[in-house]
């Protein structure tokens, strides 16, 4: 039988693989995709936890986390595009210098 | 085996051959009807009446040679339209085209005529609709052509715009309804009122189901919005580089989501199976019919009316058609709130 | 039978997962990503949250991750190259990666430790029969527009100001 201790533990391999992610990886657009993992992973642990007290809250939070993400992606893309006119790069590193 | 479950997987059978059959049975159809329409006859010669050109076309279609530009990602450029066929047979799956029965007393209880009864049936066929755009995208990219990523990036576009007011328009029969299980819409739709005018929701909601096959129309790209395939315009599109077996399986995944928006909007507005003169264990028969008329209104539009050009389609689906799908909204919620209708 | 499906969603999640950030191209790692969004929605599914893992579909794999494929093939992402800024970067050696896998094991085991304090976490989901209530969409649209009212409001406005600020944010200069 699936226990809360199995989602749990799944979502903490996942937000695990996010956080990797956004500290390995050099570039932008994947930092972001990670950034999206480790909020899956988290979701995961409110729906988990709302169907173990046996109440929709988890899941009303994670619609809010689930609009949150996507305007946070959207104004976060915005972001890249314009960063990429800058610079034509997407590597973090080449943003690290405050002049030309 | 267990009887029931040996009939739900024949109803999987049965789903997934007749929307094959369908599709193929739509090229003969549209082929036909135009034809007509234009004062000729269409295929005569193969088969009677030209009934065997569908397969014919499919023949030829997987007969030929198998191309793939140098320069596509080969993955992707197979995955595409594996992704579009794949999702226009998973939007079928919640779709009841018939009430409980027992086969004639062979089962020892009724199952219902559908694949799967979820109880967010309808939200399911909207989810899987937007799935449908990566098909789109993904062979535009692939294909590594400048008319292909272009013609994709429009098709793209289009359908994410008139995404809104479908889900809009859908979000309608639900309040009407009261529930998401296209099951439930469907039994809410039983009886008739003062005796004669069946109770379908097309005759309170009129415009919603206007506006609902407006944007079905637009999201399967057909004319009048198929300014992306339009041949004149982008050669073909985002399957430009496509031939034989993947052409073919972008070619099915349209007509089957052509006859999937059928299928929704006779079961959210027209009935369903529910009609006079019929048992209600014989409703499979009207809603074929059912769906059969809106195919055949599709046919008929297509080529009736001019193409829309890409802007005026655009301007047309957020300037206009959006806000007529959230006003309906707002009056159909306020009358089932006061009114409880 | 749902014990099964929760291995293989879950199987398929952490390894699709893996591979987003394991491999160059981007175009390749938004599309692992909405086939791990799909796993985690069937996750939702065996919750009886078939309205989340639906809005899941909806909204993540069907919007967000389309936004973002958008942008990778505006920007022609390429790989990541070892351009000038990282041929000398310390966290392009081997010895990074590694001991990137190994905080990562930490972080699990960390969490894993912290999570089993939790009282009643060997207890079966399922075991209660709240099912049917957490996985009415009435309910759901109940406790949304009665308890957390302001916060629906409010993620209305975010997402107005959102919208105005990504648009503003990617035009180009000297557009009107």
């Amino acid at each position: 039988m699936t226990s809360l201790g199995h989602y749990l533990i799944l979502s903490a391999i996942l937000f695990a693989i996010g956080t990797a992610g956004v500290f390995m990886r050099r570039n932008l657009i994947t930092i972001l995709l990670s950034i999206e993992i480790m909020l899956n992973a988290v979701n995961l642990t409110f729906v988990a936890f709302g169907r173990h007290h046996g109440a929709v809250d988890g899941q009303i939070i994670v619609a809010f986390v689930m609009t949150v993400a996507a305007a946070e992606a959207a104004v976060g893309l915005a972001i890249i595009v314009a960063l990429y006119r800058h610079r034509e790069s997407l590597n973090p590193d080449a943003f690290t210098s405050l002049k030309w | 085996m267990d009887l029931v479950l040996t009939a739900q997987l024949a109803i999987i059978v049965v789903v997934f051959v007749s929307l094959i059959h369908a599709a193929a049975g739509m090229v003969w159809v549209e082929r036909k009807v135009c034809a007509y329409m234009q004062q000729r006859l269409g295929p005569t010669r193969t088969g009677w009446a030209g009934l065997l050109q569908p397969f014919a076309d499919v023949l030829k279609l997987l007969f030929k040679e198998e191309l793939r530009p140098k320069a596509a990602d080969p993955f992707l450029f197979t995955l595409a339209p594996m992704i579009s066929a794949v999702t226009a047979f998973v939007a079928f799956s919640t779709i009841p085209f018939g009430p409980p029965i027992t086969f004639f007393g062979l089962l020892p209880h009724p199952i219902g005529l559908e694949v799967a009864d979820v109880s967010v049936g309808l939200l399911v066929v909207f989810a899987v609709a937007s799935m449908g755009v990566y098909g789109i995208v993904i062979s535009g990219w692939a294909s590594n052509s400048k008319y292909s990523l272009l013609g994709a990036l429009r098709s793209s576009a289009q359908m994410i715009s008139y995404e809104l007011a479908y889900g809009t328009a859908l979000a309608t029969v639900i309040v009407m309804a009261g529930s998401m299980s296209v099951r439930e819409i469907v039994d809410a739709q039983q009886g008739t009122w003062w005796g004669f005018l069946p109770r379908w929701y097309v005759f309170p909601q009129l415009v919603g189901f206007l506006v609902y096959m407006t944007a079905g129309i637009a999201e399967t790209n057909r004319a009048p919005f198929d300014f992306p395939e339009a041949e004149q315009e982008l050669v073909a599109g985002y399957h430009t580089e496509y031939s034989s077996t993947r052409f073919a399986l972008f070619f099915l995944a349209e007509y089957i989501n052509m006859v999937t928006v059928s299928a929704v909007a006779t079961s959210l507005f027209l009935g369903g199976w529910h009609g006079p003169f019929l048992p209600v264990e014989y409703g499979v028969i009207w809603f074929l019919l059912k769906v059969g008329f809106l195919l055949f209104v599709y046919v008929w539009i297509r080529w009736t009316l001019p193409r829309y050009r890409y802007d005026q389609l655009m301007r047309f689906g957020w300037k206009f058609l959006l806000p007529v799908a959230v006003i309906n909204l707002l009056l159909t919620a306020a009358a089932v709130l006061y009114f409880d209708v | 039978m749902s014990d099964v499906l929760f291995y293989v969603f879950g199987a398929v999640a952490v390894l699709t997962s893996a591979l987003v950030i394991g491999q160059g191209n981007p175009m390749y790692s938004v599309l692992l990503l909405v086939a791990s969004f799909g796993a985690i929605s069937g996750l939702y599914v065996l919750l009886d949250a078939p309205f989340l893992a639906v809005i899941q579909i909806i909204v993540y794999a069907g919007a967000i991750m389309v936004l973002f494929l958008y942008v990778v093939m505006l920007l022609n992402a390429p790989q990541e190259d070892a351009g000038e800024w990282d041929r000398l970067h310390p966290l392009r050696e081997p010895g990074a990666a590694r001991l990137g896998a190994v905080l990562a094991t930490l972080l699990v085991v960390q969490l894993a430790w912290a999570l089993s304090k939790t009282s009643g976490i060997r207890r079966a989901i399922g075991d209660d029969d709240s099912g049917p209530l957490v996985s009415s969409v009435a309910e759901i649209g109940r406790v949304m527009f009665t308890d957390y009212t302001f916060a629906f409001e409010a993620t209305s406005l975010l997402i107005l100001v959102a919208m105005v600020g990504a648009i503003l944010l990617a035009r180009r200069e000297g557009e009107r």
